[in-house]
C-alpha cells in the first residue's frame, strides 16, 4: 500500500527534478523517450517501408497532421494548467463552415479567415468565461460546447458542403516549398510554435501556467493570475482550432458541419502521449511535436503498407496506454532513487 | 513480503510496457515485407501484373463488402492484387484523402473509390491521375475531371421505370396507388417521381397515383404515414416506396395488418432489411442495383484503362467477363445497366 502512494499523482505533481544534473534531467525525460521512439520508427519505417523514405511522403505526412499540429500547440498549455478543451474538433468544424459560408457569400478569403478566428476566439471565450467566472470544470464546458459547436456547424450547412474557394487560397494551402515536399503551412506552424515555446518556457506568464497547473492556490498566492491566464488560453485553443478549421476549408475544398469529427479525441492522445500530464504541471512542447509527428508517421507507414484503419487505431491506442502507464512507473522509479528515505523499509 | 511483490509487480509492468512499444514499433517494419515485395515485384514484372487499391466509403459496411466481392472475384481473373483500405467511418473525405495520397506513393495501377464527397477528394485524385494511377469512381461519383471513369449504377430513368413496372403488373395495370417519399425536397427522390408520373401517364393510363406522402427517411415517421395513407385511400392497390427507410417502415406496418398481400408493396430496398418481408409474402419485389456485379464492373473498367485497351472517350467498348459488353458514355460514365430486381429466389445470393 504505501509503496503505491509514493507512486502516486502527488510525488509527480513537482515541476522538475532538481534532485539531478540537468544533462540528466533533459537526457532522462518523458520527451526524449518519445522523440527517440519517433526516431526509431522513422528509421524502421525508412529501410522496412517501400517509398516511405520520400519528399512526397514528408509531404503528404505533414499535410495529414496539419491541424493536429495547429490545435495540439494550444491544447498542450491548456491542458498543462490542468485543464482540457474538448470542444477543438467542433470548433474546426464550425469554423470550417464560416469559411464556407463567406466564400459561398462571395466574400474574400481573407475577411472569411478574419471572421472563423472571431469565431474561434468568441468560443473560446465562452468555455473559459463559464470555466473561471462560473467556475465549472472545463471538461464539463468543454463537452457541453462540443455538442453546442457541432450543433451550430451542422445547423449553419445542413447536409450540404462548400466546395468552392478562391483558386489563389486553395494552390497556396497546398503548396509545397521547392522540391522538399515540404508545405508552405509549415512555415507559418514553424513561427506559431516558436511564439508557442517562448510563452510557455521562456516567460513568466508561462511559468504561471505550470504553477497553475501544481496547485491553483499556490500560483493565485505567488501572483499569477489564475483565472485571466486560463482564459487566455482557452482563447488560444479556439484560435488554433480556427486556424485549423480554415485550413480544413481550404485544403480540402470542402466545408462541411462534420468537419474533424473526433479529432478532439486525436489531439489529446498526441498531447498526453508527448508527456504532457493529465493531471496538469507538466509537459514540453518539444515532446507534444513529438508526440503528433509519432502518430503520423505510424499512420502513415502502415498505411503504405496497407494496413487497415482500425489496425491503426489499435495500435496508436496501445502506444498511448504504454506511454500512460511507462511514464508513470518511471516516476514512480525515480522518487524512489531520489529519495530512498521516503521507501518504506523491508522490515514492515 | 507484500510491499516487495507489488514492488516487483511494477518492476515487470515496465517490463512488459517497454516491451510492447518496440513490438509496436517493430510491427510496423515487420509486416512491410510481403507486401513490400508485391510492390518492387509490380514494376518489375510484366504490364500485366496490376495492383489496385479499392477505398469504399468506409470500412465494414455491408454494402461495399460486397462490391468488394466483386473486386476480388474480377481481379483474381485478371491476375491483378488488390488490396481494401479506407476510413473507419463514413462520410470522412479527410481519411480518404490520405488514403488516396497513399495509393499515390505506392503507385498502384488503379484506384477504385466510392467518394464521400465529390469535391474534397477531387485535388487528391487529380495528382493520383498525374502519377500515373487510373482513377475510377464507382456507387457515388466526384466531379468528372477527377477521374477517368464512373462506373454509375443506375439512371434516375432506369431506377424510376423498375419500379413503375414492377407495382403496375402486380396490380394488374389498373388502380390506385401512392408514393411514400423520403423527405419533399430530397432532389433524388423528386426527380424519380416526376419521372415515374411521366412513365405512368405515358404507359398505364388505368393506374393513377392518388397521393405523395414523406416519411424523412424517418423508421416511425414512414410507419405512421403508411398508416395513414391506407387509411385515408381506401382502394388503394399499390405503394412505392423510393427509399429504403420507407420501404422496410412500409413493409413491416403492412406485413402486421389486414392489408398484407392485398395492398401491393415495392420500391428500393436492400435485402437484409427486406428479407423477412420477401419471405413473408408482405411484399414480391423490390429493385436495387447489384453491388456485387457494380464492383466487378468497376474492375474489369479499371483493367482495360490500365492495359490501354480503353482511354475512357465516349463510345470505348470492353468486355467485363460474364457481365458481357459495356460502351463508354458521355462524360466518361459506365452504366451497369436496369436496376436489379430482388425477389424470394435470389435474395438469399446477398448479404447487405
Amino acid at each position: 500500500m504505501t509503496t503505491l502512494t509514493s507512486g502516486s499523482p502527488d510525488t509527480e505533481r513537482s515541476y522538475a527534478d532538481y534532485g539531478r544534473p540537468a544533462w540528466r534531467r533533459i537526457l532522462f525525460s518523458r520527451e526524449m523517450a518519445i522523440i527517440a521512439l519517433l526516431v526509431v520508427v522513422v528509421i524502421a519505417a525508412s529501410l522496412r517501408v517501400p517509398k516511405f523514405a520520400t519528399p512526397v511522403t514528408l509531404g503528404y505526412l505533414l499535410f495529414d497532421i496539419t491541424p493536429l499540429l495547429f490545435i495540439a500547440l494550444a491544447m498542450a498549455p491548456v491542458m498543462i494548467t490542468g485543464d482540457i478543451d474538448l470542444s477543438v474538433g467542433s470548433m474546426v468544424g464550425l469554423t470550417s463552415v464560416v469559411v464556407g459560408l463567406c466564400s459561398a457569400s462571395a466574400l474574400p478569403i481573407p475577411v472569411a479567415i478574419v471572421l472563423a478566428l472571431v469565431v474561434g476566439a468568441i468560443g473560446g471565450a465562452a468555455n473559459g468565461l463559464l470555466v473561471t467566472r462560473v467556475g465549472l470544470p472545463a471538461l464539463a464546458v468543454t463537452i457541453g460546447t462540443l455538442a453546442l459547436y457541432r450543433g451550430i456547424a451542422v445547423g449553419l450547412l445542413g447536409t450540404t458542403a462548400v466546395t468552392q474557394f478562391d483558386k489563389w487560397w486553395t494552390t497556396l494551402v497546398k503548396a509545397r516549398i521547392g522540391s522538399t515536399g515540404i508545405p508552405v503551412v509549415v512555415i507559418l506552424f514553424v513561427v506559431l510554435l516558436a511564439a508557442f515555446v517562448l510563452m510557455l518556457h521562456f516567460t513568466p506568464f508561462g511559468r504561471g501556467i505550470f504553477a497553475i497547473g501544481l496547485s491553483k492556490d499556490a500560483a493565485s498566492f505567488s501572483g499569477v493570475h489564475v483565472n485571466r491566464t486560463r482564459l487566455v488560453l482557452f482563447i488560444l485553443s479556439g484560435l488554433m482550432s480556427a486556424l485549423a478549421g480554415i485550413y480544413y476549408a481550404l485544403y480540402y475544398n470542402s466545408a462541411r458541419g462534420d468537419n474533424a469529427t473526433g479529432l478532439e479525441l486525436q489531439v489529446i492522445a498526441a498531447v498526453v502521449l508527448g508527456g504532457v500530464s493529465v493531471w496538469g504541471g507538466r509537459g514540453a512542447l518539444h515532446g507534444v511535436v513529438a508526440g503528433v509527428l509519432l502518430i503520423g508517421v505510424l499512420s502513415k507507414a502502415l498505411q503504405l503498407v496497407n494496413v487497415t484503419s482500425d489496425v491503426v487505431s489499435i495500435i496508436t491506442g496501445a502506444l498511448l496506454v504504454l506511454s500512460v502507464i511507462a511514464g508513470s512507473v518511471v516516476s514512480w522509479a525515480q522518487s524512489r532513487r531520489v529519495r530512498p528515505a521516503a521507501a518504506p523499509a523491508k522490515t514492515s | 513480503m507484500m510491499i516487495g511483490k507489488s514492488r516487483m509487480g511494477l518492476r515487470a509492468l515496465a517490463g512488459v510496457a517497454a516491451a510492447s512499444l518496440l513490438l509496436a514499433a517493430g510491427c510496423s517494419s515487420s509486416t512491410t515485407s510481403s507486401p513490400a515485395a508485391g510492390g518492387s515485384a509490380a514494376s518489375s514484372a510484366p504490364a500485366e501484373a496490376m495492383t489496385m487499391t479499392f477505398l469504399p466509403k468506409n470500412l465494414g459496411n455491408a454494402y461495399f463488402d460486397t462490391s468488394y466481392k466483386g473486386v476480388q472475384a474480377a481481379a483474381g481473373v485478371l491476375g491483378a492484387t488488390v488490396t481494401q483500405v479506407g476510413p473507419a467511418k463514413g462520410d470522412d473525405p479527410a481519411g480518404q484523402v490520405s488514403y488516396i495520397n497513399t495509393a499515390t506513393q505506392q503507385q498502384v495501377s488503379a484506384l477504385l473509390v466510392s467518394a464521400n464527397d465529390k469535391s474534397a477528394i477531387c485535388d487528391a485524385l487529380k495528382e493520383a491521375m498525374t502519377a500515373g494511377v487510373k482513377v475510377v469512381t464507382f456507387d457515388s461519383d466526384t466531379n468528372p475531371e477527377c477521374r477517368d471513369l464512373f462506373i454509375n449504377q443506375a439512371t434516375a430513368e432506369g431506377i424510376a421505370k423498375v419500379q413503375v413496372d414492377i407495382i403496375t403488373s402486380e396490380i394488374g395495370d389498373s388502380g390506385e396507388i401512392a408514393i411514400l417519399s423520403a423527405s419533399a425536397n430530397a432532389t433524388n427522390q423528386n426527380a424519380w417521381i416526376d419521372m415515374m408520373k411521366k412513365e405512368l401517364a405515358a404507359s398505364h393510363p388505368n393506374v393513377k397515383l392518388v397521393d405523395t406522402v414523406y416519411g424523412n427517411d424517418d423508421d416511425q415517421t414512414s410507419y405512421d404515414k403508411t398508416s395513414a395513407l391506407l387509411q385515408s385511400h381506401p382502394n388503394l392497390k399499390g405503394i412505392i416506396s423510393p427509399t429504403t427507410v420507407g420501404i422496410a417502415a412500409a413493409a413491416r406496418y403492412l406485413s402486421k395488418s389486414e392489408y398484407k398481400g392485398k395492398v401491393m408493396l415495392t420500391g428500393l430496398g436492400t435485402p437484409n432489411q427486406m428479407r423477412d418481408y420477401v419471405k413473408d409474402g408482405t411484399v414480391t419485389e423490390f429493385a436495387l442495383w447489384n453491388p456485387q456485379d457494380l464492383g466487378t464492373l468497376a474492375t474489369y473498367a479499371a483493367a482495360a484503362l490500365v492495359q490501354g485497351k480503353i482511354t475512357g472517350a465516349e463510345g470505348d467498348k470492353f468486355t467485363a467477363g460474364d457481365l458481357g459488353e459495356f460502351t463508354v458514355g458521355a462524360d466518361k460514365t459506365v452504366l451497369l445497366g436496369e436496376p436489379y430486381k430482388f425477389n424470394k429466389d435470389n435474395i438469399d445470393n446477398f448479404n447487405f
